[in-house]
């Protein structure tokens, strides 16, 4: 009854072409916008925002860049953690060896810097696929972590080998405290997104399924496996970058490369896989759920009156998150953007049964 | 749609003419000096039992094998290597015998992306979506739903491909070939693995294809009856050599295809 497309006619192409052509779907994005900027900010508290929404958002957009590499273009990337990393070291650079850049440009640029990082990298796909890219890209994650903790200067000569961050000001304004942070964030994640759902269902996006789907035909109707694959490289490494160095500024405040390890790899793997591979709102429900659900069942037992000591309670996170994993990948393995797209579909004929 | 008829070619003129192309893989030869042409305008068949050459004829012609020895010459440049996209910019178009759909995309997005060639507009405008780019979209949709129309599969456009049964999926790969705006159409078996009707059906999307955008087309067919009923003119092939080339009546005749296809020693 309340999702019914009944009477909604489209008139043109254009407006069958857009992202949101159902009216309950625009109604539901602004409602759910309009909680992000105003509702969220209302009620959050600083454990919510530096814990829940900053890290869930954050990832969402390196998650948003691997989905176009390996959901929309079939390439399997192992080297997230690493192409993080390098959007972290360069905004660290820049904003050390530049004073007053405007911090915009700081996270742009070293976007630039990952998605040109990611290109080189991205050159063996012309002639490797599937498991053996994954095997090239892990040594693109290891080469990477190795140059970070080895070559001084991009960490400015810090002993240590940690580096931390000053503050962050745009037009005259501090980002220091966590709302401040959060809707920053909320805002850049609001416009890559968008930016990425126009990227895949253009030109630029066929050409990438095309490549994933049938490599061979798309070479036949005139795609470039040079240009879709390296193109799907940079736009996912330019994404992923920016991801890094947000994460550098605006989760940790200081860190080492550790924090751009192998598992980090993995986590974002997971996010797409979980949330739907080729699709840009998975993307969101898989980051969503791989940081919320941890967070969860650590806290349940606490909630739930169990005296637990914190180190089972850690192993039982592990134990109990794995096992979601796998039951979730064997009840839909499409992920939760093929369960909601299930739901939207049974919701148009809700309640007739047909 | 434009015809396509007419790009510096006219009917009846050559378009392509393949001379003397040997190509063996191996120890395999599987072509031996095959030397034909395809007229502008027509429809041409090549036909030959199994194995007998006929797919990598195809392959040669755009690009996905490239012959040891030999010349190909399409729209009157000759050419020694070129790779399958340097085909089909220069507007050779092709199905396959076994499907080559992008399954993961609906019927309208898999005949979009056979436009990849004719839009232009650069990544920020596409980013942004506004203007020329959206312009750009709306403007090729017209044509895809042309094409959309004329194989009668608008019910089905909204649909991933791999969900589709296999005659549809033949008739959007066909449409996917169509919306490059060909001048040469190469079709490896567009009746494989279909009914009576199935067939009746693809044959006259074929002739009208031939008839109403001019296209040249080059067919690969197991069905005698729709071989000799689509095509002007047939090429025989038998263990990668040319046995026979004219008109359907002339190849019907001829003794040396009546043998090959009832197995006389060789």
């Amino acid at each position: 009854m309340l999702y019914r497309e009944a009477g909604q006619f489209k008139t043109s192409y254009s407006a069958d072409q857009a992202i949101f052509s159902i009216a309950q779907d625009r109604w539901f994005v602004m409602i759910v916008l309009l909680l992000g900027f105003v509702g969220v900010p209302l009620v959050a508290n600083q454990y919510l925002y530096t814990e829940v929404f900053i890290p869930v958002l954050i990832l969402s957009i390196a998650a948003i860049g691997l989905n176009i590499l390996t959901g929309y273009c079939g390439q399997v990337s192992l080297g997230t953690g690493g192409f993080m990393a390098v959007g972290a070291y360069a905004a660290y650079n820049l904003a050390l060896r530049i004073p007053d850049m405007n911090f915009i440009l700081v996270f742009a640029l070293s976007g630039v810097v990952a998605m040109l990082v990611g290109v080189l990298f991205g050159l063996p796909s012309l002639r490797i696929k599937g498991f053996y890219l994954a095997v090239a890209t892990l040594a693109a994650q290891f080469f990477l972590e190795w140059a970070f903790a080895r070559v001084k200067w991009f960490t400015n000569y810090a002993p240590s080998g940690s580096v931390a961050v000053g503050k962050i000001e745009l037009f005259g304004f501090a980002i220091d405290t966590p709302d401040r942070k959060y809707l920053f964030v909320l805002a850049l994640v609001v416009v890559m997104a968008l930016a990425a759902k126009n990227m895949v269902r253009g030109r630029l996006g066929r050409s990438w399924m095309a490549m994933r789907d049938m490599d061979i035909a798309a070479e036949i109707i005139g795609i470039r496996p040079l240009n879709a694959k390296l193109s799907a490289f940079a736009v996912s490494s330019f994404y992923i970058g920016v991801a890094g160095a947000l994460w550098g500024f605006l989760r940790l405040g200081s860190w080492e490369p550790l924090a751009f390890d192998i598992n980090r790899s993995f986590q974002v793997l997971f996010m797409i896989i979980i949330g739907g591979l080729g699709s840009i709102l998975g993307s969101f429900l898989g980051a969503a759920f791989i940081i919320l659900v941890p967070i969860f069942l650590n806290q349940l037992p606490h909630l739930l009156g169990i005296p637990l000591s914190t180190a089972a309670v850690s192993h039982i996170e592990f134990m109990v998150f794995g096992a979601m994993i796998v039951f979730f990948l064997i009840v839909e393995p499409n992920g939760f953007a093929r369960l909601w797209a299930i739901a939207k579909e049974k919701l148009r004929l809700w309640p007739f049964p047909y | 749609m434009r015809a396509s008829a007419g790009q510096g070619v006219a009917a009846g003129d050559i378009v392509l003419s393949v001379e003397d192309v040997s190509l063996g893989f191996g120890g395999v030869q599987a072509l031996t000096g095959v030397s034909f042409d395809i007229r502008n305008g027509e429809i041409r068949a090549i036909i030959g039992p199994n194995g007998a050459g006929k797919t990598s004829m195809l392959n040669v012609i755009n690009g996905f094998y490239h012959p040891q020895s030999g010349r190909i010459t399409f729209k009157g440049k000759t050419r020694s290597k070129m790779r399958p996209y340097e085909a089909a910019r220069g507007g050779i178009a092709r199905t396959f015998q076994n499907v080559a759909l992008f399954k993961g995309m609906t019927a309208l997005d898999n005949i979009m992306a056979g436009r990849t060639l004719k839009m232009h507009r650069g990544v920020l405008w596409q980013i942004l979506r506004v203007g020329p780019a959206l312009a750009e979209e709306v403007e090729h949709r017209l044509k895809v739903e042309e094409i959309i129309d004329f194989l009668e599969i608008a019910h089905i456009r909204k649909i991933p491909v791999g969900r589709l049964p296999y005659g549809l999926q033949k008739r959007v790969e066909l449409g996917r070939a169509l919306a490059m705006e060909p001048n040469l159409l190469l079709l490896d078996e567009p009746m494989a693995g279909m009914n009576l009707e199935e067939k009746e059906d693809m044959s006259r999307f074929i002739i009208d294809v031939n008839n109403h955008f001019g296209t040249t087309i080059a067919l690969i067919e197991h069905d005698m009856g729709v071989v000799m009923d689509l095509s002007d003119r047939v090429v025989v092939l038998d263990y990668g050599r040319k046995i026979a080339d004219g008109t359907p009546d002339d190849v019907k005749r001829d003794q040396k295809v009546i043998d090959a296809y009832l197995g006389v020693g060789h």
